[in-house]
């Protein structure tokens, strides 16, 4: 008797032979059937050693036919049984002996599966070989620097040029509403305690004092991290993907001196620049503040301005700032050349170019504010 | 899937450009129900561009692309996803997304249009693979394979939703002969097992010979098509100097020269 079901049914007319016949929609729309109706039929005919195959008029099919005759072919051969697939489509027949045709195997890199333990333990380990690749960086751009001074690197003064308008010029709006704003809610914040006292004159010291010092130099790092660091690693990244560098290799030029050394000069050379216009910028922020709200004398605010900073704290700042400079530009460099070369790669080079710059500037700024007090600056 | 011979895109005097800048103008074909049709000429005359206009990524300055006597740019969004759902495209990178794994690039198109559960999907992913001889690597990240690996799980990838036209943008670019020969291969097979058409942007004379049964030729100078038809006929038929020159790899000039 055959039995029959919704896209197939079960004809045992020849003996020892399963004849399968296929029916109705097999779209992938109408969702997947499963073989296990089959190997139920497998289970209670034991005696079975051929599966023939024959389909109606009104079959429909795609790939979801195909998937599900794969997965039957596949079990037939782990029970010795034997399928014939004269009986099937033209078409599903060529599909099915390409799915089922051994290619070459080639090595593959599959996903990890390493567990918790052994996936920090690796971390650890890299935290090693990272410092030593960043110290190489850093000696390899030392002696790039060196070697530019005695005029025997390939430097391009127009690229280096466009960079210093990068990093200076095309960053000048930002670093000024900053600034300002910075200096402003500084005045603000600083007039709470000292109107108690009706020593609202000092907001003009602690302005000065804490921008000139320290607090300009670390908002300008952080902009120019953002803005600057992280366009320095998309920018290498992508050169890496795009195997720019290896060209730049095979050509015998070093990637270091050609696209580094531009890069860390321009960012050391604007860093100070850019501070010393974010402290004035800061110092207005306060004064407006001050001259405005608080109806501080303007010519007072000035002279105590002008007394509370010394120059000892410009130098401060500017040293604040080279050192700023050269983190950012050194992050955002080494981040780019290391890029893996793709798409999510370069996303996470600029993160890490942006992450790494503002963690090595908070310890810079600790590291130098330390070395002052005990310097007594 | 039988194949019978009717148009299934008719690009109707397209004109396409940039800006002022007119890339092509008045192109005017049409690509048959399972035919492997070769959209040819020399390099920068605007085929990528055509491509890009066919497969909904640039719209025309003037003209229409028909599929099925649906008119692509007329219909509104809704009407060109279902345009677009029936076609798949192979792209000349690979294009596949390096933060997605061999299997799930995929499955993304299955995750997107169809109703399929999670082990659904693995099956057809599985199906998929294997018929681009990828099945074992589906686990893979793509940043591992090599360029004729991409192609294919590229390939896998296109014809994930069983579609009816498949698009591919220099398959043969960076593979060597032998990888070449396999990709035309596969794309025989699979146009029979499928039914699918196949629309091939190449300049590859060994592959437009191999497998394209009809062609419209592109020309860089007067921006237009100036021949269409089996390349193996406009070969031994075609009288423009400009076709046989392509077709021949230049063989006009050396027989001027000497």
């Amino acid at each position: 008797m055959p039995q029959v079901d919704e896209k197939f049914e079960f004809d045992y007319s020849i003996p020892n032979t399963l004849l399968i016949k296929i029916s109705g929609d097999w779209h992938i729309s109408e969702g997947l059937l499963s073989e296990s109706l089959v190997s139920a039929e497998f289970s209670s005919h034991p005696d079975i050693k051929q599966v023939n195959f024959s389909v109606s008029q009104d079959l429909k099919w795609d790939s979801g036919l195909i998937a599900f005759l794969l997965k039957l072919i596949k079990e037939c051969t782990q029970k010795n049984i034997q399928v014939a697939r004269e009986g099937l489509p033209p078409e599903a027949q060529k599909l099915l002996a390409l799915a089922l045709k051994v290619y070459e195997k080639t090595p593959s890199h599959p996903k990890s599966k390493e567990s918790f333990f052994e996936e920090c333990g690796g971390k650890v380990l890299q935290i090693g070989e990272s410092m030593a690749h960043e110290l190489n960086f850093l000696g390899d751009i030392a002696v790039s620097s060196f070697r530019l001074f005695t005029g025997r690197v390939f430097f391009r003064w127009d690229d280096f040029m466009l960079l210093i308008k990068r990093c200076g010029v095309d960053t000048l709006l930002l670093v000024s509403l900053i600034s300002l704003l910075v200096g402003m809610i500084l005045a603000f914040v600083a007039s709470i305690q000292l109107k108690m006292f009706g020593a609202q004159i000092y907001i003009a010291d602690i302005v000065g004092i804490a921008m000139v010092r320290v607090l300009a130099a670390v908002m300008t790092g952080i902009i120019v991290s953002g803005r600057i660091g992280a366009s320095f690693a998309a920018e290498l990244g992508m050169m890496q993907t795009n195997e720019e560098i290896d060209a730049l290799k095979t050509l015998g030029v070093s990637p270091v001196e050609f696209l580094v050394l531009p890069r860390v000069l321009a960012l050391v050379l604007m860093m100070p620049i850019l501070t010393i216009y974010a402290d004035l910028m800061a110092i207005l922020g306060g004064f407006l503040i001050s001259v405005w709200l608080f109806h501080l004398n303007p010519v007072e605010y000035l002279n105590h301005t002008q007394l509370a900073v010394k120059i000892s704290y410009v130098w401060i700042g500017l040293i604040h700032s080279f050192v700023f400079g050269v983190i950012i530009a050194i992050a955002g460099c080494l981040r780019g050349m290391e890029c893996d070369r793709s798409a999510a790669g370069v996303g996470e080079a600029a993160t890490s170019a942006v992450v790494s710059a503002i963690t090595g500037l908070v310890i810079a700024t600790a590291i130098i504010t330390f070395i002052c007090q005990v310097l007594g600056v | 899937m039988e194949t019978t011979l009717q148009p299934v895109v008719q690009v109707q005097d397209l004109g396409i450009g940039y800006d002022d800048y007119v890339v092509m103008k008045d192109l005017n074909f049409s690509v048959n129900k399972g035919d492997i049709f070769i959209v040819m000429g020399v390099s920068g005359c605007g085929k990528s561009t055509l491509l890009k206009s066919m497969i909904g990524l640039k719209e025309p300055a003037r003209g229409k692309v028909l599929f099925n006597t649906k008119s692509f740019w007329d219909e509104d969004e809704k009407g060109q996803k279902s345009i677009m759902r029936r076609f798949g495209v192979l792209y000349q990178s690979g294009a596949l997304w390096s933060s997605l794994t061999v299997g799930e690039n995929v499955a993304l198109p299955l995750e997107l249009y169809t109703k399929l559960s999670k082990e659904q999907i693995k099956e057809i992913v599985e199906l998929k693979l294997s018929l681009v001889g990828m099945a074992e690597h589906k686990d893979s990240f793509t940043s591992g394979l090599s360029g004729g690996m991409c192609k294919r799980v590229s390939l896998a990838r296109a014809i994930a939703l069983d579609p009816d036209i498949i698009f591919f943008d220099e398959p043969s670019a960076g593979l060597d002969p032998i990888n070449s020969r396999k990709l035309d291969d596969l794309i025989l097979e699979l146009r029979d097992g499928l039914g699918a058409t196949i629309v091939i942007v190449t300049h590859e004379l060994a592959s437009i010979f191999a497998i394209g049964n009809n062609s419209v030729f592109l020309d860089d100078v007067s921006k237009s098509m100036i021949a269409t038809g089996d390349p193996k006929a406009l070969l031994a038929n075609s009288k423009d100097p400009r076709v046989i020159q392509f077709l021949t790899r230049g063989k006009i000039d050396e027989q001027k020269d000497k």
